[in-house]
């Protein structure tokens, strides 16, 4: 073997330079790699660090622990199913259905994360439904010989039975108030669906119920008091990232019949099965009709339309973030204008709620800026994604899952960064993913679209959770170790009385006028305004 | 393909910088998702829209830090080997497989989704025509013109000689 010299003897200047001019090529690519990552990513530090937002995950509630909590639940239909589920009862058919639906499809992952969700440590021991078929469903389900579970035969029955510590309950709205401070009063705890109450009289009986009861915890199903990104919302706002918030826009956009409250009536529904009476309770008489009961949200006598149902959730979560409170005026209109069926309660409805003495914050003088207004548009009719936007003097924030924030174009404290480019008004400026590895603070339009399409989804340890396990997690929580829930007595009473004002305003045609002083709804004093809330009489179908 | 007609140096020239291009795109492309850790192709591979049950398989959970990994690591070996002039054949090979993998989460068929391009497809998108760049790549290749392949091209030469 000759030496390398020898070898390489007949390479030229030439040849070497042909050979290894790759190498200053690959070094250049990559060093102009590096440099535009680092750039970028000292602009992000910058900027976070300008903003300075935690994207803290709350803390966990507490440790599930001890004697197992014993539950009864009131109201085994739609909404009830989901709930069991949360607490950790599915149904055999449920089971059933999703190994069916997992092996057809390896992406539903309904059943895995139903069995990886955590044991809260309850017992269902007791469960209440009028309608025969449901509590019977109930009870092959859930009644065996590890959980013991037995029907009673009304709510009081089972308050009273000393067999509970705890109720869920998930029935029509005119049911929920009765049966929460029946609870309350026998020191049962209560988890409530929302809307708190039916009725505005109701809201305050209920308010002094818990007061007088503090042993007895009381929480409303606002599950989206769990969100991640709220928190992270609420630290955006509390160092007055958006400056001045003028207005907050929510919506509702559903075009579907289960959407418009027209459930499945059940085939075996008839008085025979169905304690009629029971669901009357303290609604007007009606001779046993199958589309009340199955369908009672299109009634004032039982439900409350969109501002119950739907408002309430779109007013709790701004209420989470801003802790705005009951606004001083409602405005509210609408009409039956998608399903003209005999329903009265409105499918299109927009709400106007003002705080004209709030202010989240400024960046202006001082006394420019104050007041705020919160609308919620809502239709049955259309679907299209109008998403929730609180607009501040500085910046706009998309409030979803998925938090973002664009700086304003004419915002005084990002005046100069937008000046220097450093900030682009079209580029969310923060932007918090909890199913992301972190903080983006700068995203792409492609990132942007794929989180829109829902395809990255809400995660917490790395796994994928139900916002209404965590919020019934932190209700029991509450029992076994104190504490207050995040949506308890104070935040339901707030919800409450705000969607009984849209629904009086709605009715009455007039502004609704809230005073804060004597926490009493002013307008229309000599009017006795439950007898307009509940009023039935009005039918939209010519 | 015939070996008799030897390219001209303009076609060698052509061809180089095909190779460089293709090169520095793949290396570059590499270079920028291995310096930002939040990056990860879960978005693009959960939202194909041919092939979903493959590609969601690859963006799954337990998956996806070793389809990034993986990702990563070709774009920038990939990428290197095109420009260095080295191992360019099975370079292009790995390369043609990777494009064909975006090709094919997102492909532009007639009435397919397309989310969101900076053009107009039909059929053939970029992803296509660096992967058929790929191929004239591997079909004529250059490494022994302009790449460290020369080194050993002539080590070879001189060792037959003596």
């Amino acid at each position: 073997m000759s030496t390398d010299k020898k070898l390489f003897g007949g390479f030229s200047r030439r040849d070497w330079l042909k050979s290894v001019a790759g190498l200053p090529i690959l070094g250049s690519v990559w060093a102009a790699g590096w440099d535009t990552t680092e750039k970028s990513k000292l602009e992000k530090e910058l900027l976070l660090e300008r903003l300075n937002i935690k994207a803290s995950p709350p803390p966990p509630s507490g440790s599930m622990e001890g004697n197992p909590v014993r539950i009864g639940l009131i109201g085994f239909g739609i909404r009830g199913e989901q709930l069991m589920r949360a607490l950790g009862f599915a149904t055999n058919e449920w089971l059933e259905a999703m190994a069916i639906s997992s092996q057809e499809d390896p992406n539903d992952k309904r059943l895995e994360d139903f069995k990886a969700q955590e044991n809260l440590n309850v017992k269902l021991v007791g469960v209440c439904d009028i309608f025969d078929v449901r509590a019977e469903d109930a009870l092959r389900s859930f009644n065996t010989p590890d959980n013991p579970c037995k029907r009673y035969p009304t709510y009081l029955d089972l308050i009273h039975s000393g067999d509970v510590d705890a109720v869920i309950i998930a029935t029509p709205d005119h049911w929920h108030a009765p049966m929460a401070q029946a609870a309350i009063e026998a020191g049962v705890h209560v988890y409530v669906e929302k809307p708190m109450t039916h009725t505005v009289s109701e809201t305050y009986l209920l308010r002094d119920a818990v007061r007088r009861n503090p042993g007895a915890v009381l929480a409303v199903g606002h599950q989206h008091r769990q969100t991640l990104s709220f928190l992270t919302a609420q630290d955006a706002i509390s160092k007055n990232t958006l400056g001045h918030i003028s207005l907050v826009v929510t919506n509702t956009n559903r075009n579907d019949d289960n959407g418009a409250w027209q459930y499945r009536i059940h085939p075996d529904a008839s008085p025979e099965t169905i304690d009629w009476n029971a669901f009357l309770g303290n609604a007007p008489f009606v001779p046993f009709n199958k589309e009340h009961f199955f369908r009672w949200r299109k009634w004032w006598a039982y439900g409350s339309g969109l501002s119950g149902d739907l408002l309430t959730h779109d007013y709790d979560r701004i209420n989470c973030v801003l802790n705005m409170g009951i606004p001083k005026y409602v405005t509210a209109s609408g009409g039956v204008y998608t399903h003209r069926d005999g329903r009265n309660v409105p499918d299109v409805m927009q709400v106007n709620m003002d705080f004209p003495e709030f202010s989240s914050g400024s960046s202006q003088e001082s006394g420019k800026e104050k007041g705020m207004s919160l609308v919620y548009s809502a239709t049955l009719g259309n679907q299209f994604d109008r998403g929730t936007v609180l607009m501040g003097h500085d910046a706009s924030m998309e409030l979803g899952n998925i938090l973002t924030i664009y700086a304003d174009p004419r915002s005084t404290q990002y005046k100069e960064m937008i000046q220097d480019g450093r900030i682009d008004p079209a580029v969310p400026i923060y932007q918090y993913d909890p199913s992301a590895n972190g903080v983006d603070a700068v995203t792409s339009a492609t990132a942007k679209y794929f989180a829109n399409k829902g395809l990255l989804w809400t995660y917490r340890d790395g796994k994928r959770v139900d916002s209404t396990f965590l919020h019934i997690r932190e209700w029991l929580s509450c029992i076994r170790n104190g504490g207050n829930p995040s949506c308890g007595i104070d935040e339901g009473f707030e919800e409450a009385i705000t969607a009984h004002m849209a629904g009086l305003s709605y009715k009455t045609g007039r502004r609704m006028e809230w005073d804060e002083e004597t926490e009493k709804i002013i307008t229309l004093p000599e009017e006795e305004l439950d007898a307009i809330l509940l009023d039935n009489s009005v039918s939209y179908v010519s | 393909m015939s070996a008799s007609q030897p390219l001209s140096s303009a076609q060698t020239i052509a061809l180089v910088l095909l190779r460089l291009f293709v090169g520095w795109h793949f290396l570059y492309e590499g270079v920028i998702k291995l310096y930002t850790p939040s990056w990860t192709a879960k978005g693009y591979l959960l939202s194909a829209t041919y092939m979903e049950s493959f590609f969601h398989w690859l963006g799954s959970d337990s998956m996806i830090s070793l389809v990034d990994t993986l990702n990563v690591a070709t774009l920038i070996l990939v990428g290197a080997a095109l420009i260095l002039g080295f191992r360019t054949k099975i370079a292009s090979i790995l390369g043609i497989g990777l494009l064909l993998l975006y090709y094919l989460a997102h492909p532009p068929f007639p009435g397919h989704p397309q989310g969101i391009t900076e053009g107009s497809y039909w059929i053939i998108n970029k992803n296509l025509i660096e992967a058929v760049a790929l191929v004239v790549i591997y079909l004529f290749p250059t490494s022994m013109s302009f790449g460290l392949e020369r080194l050993f091209h002539k080590k070879e030469i001189k060792t037959q000689s003596t």
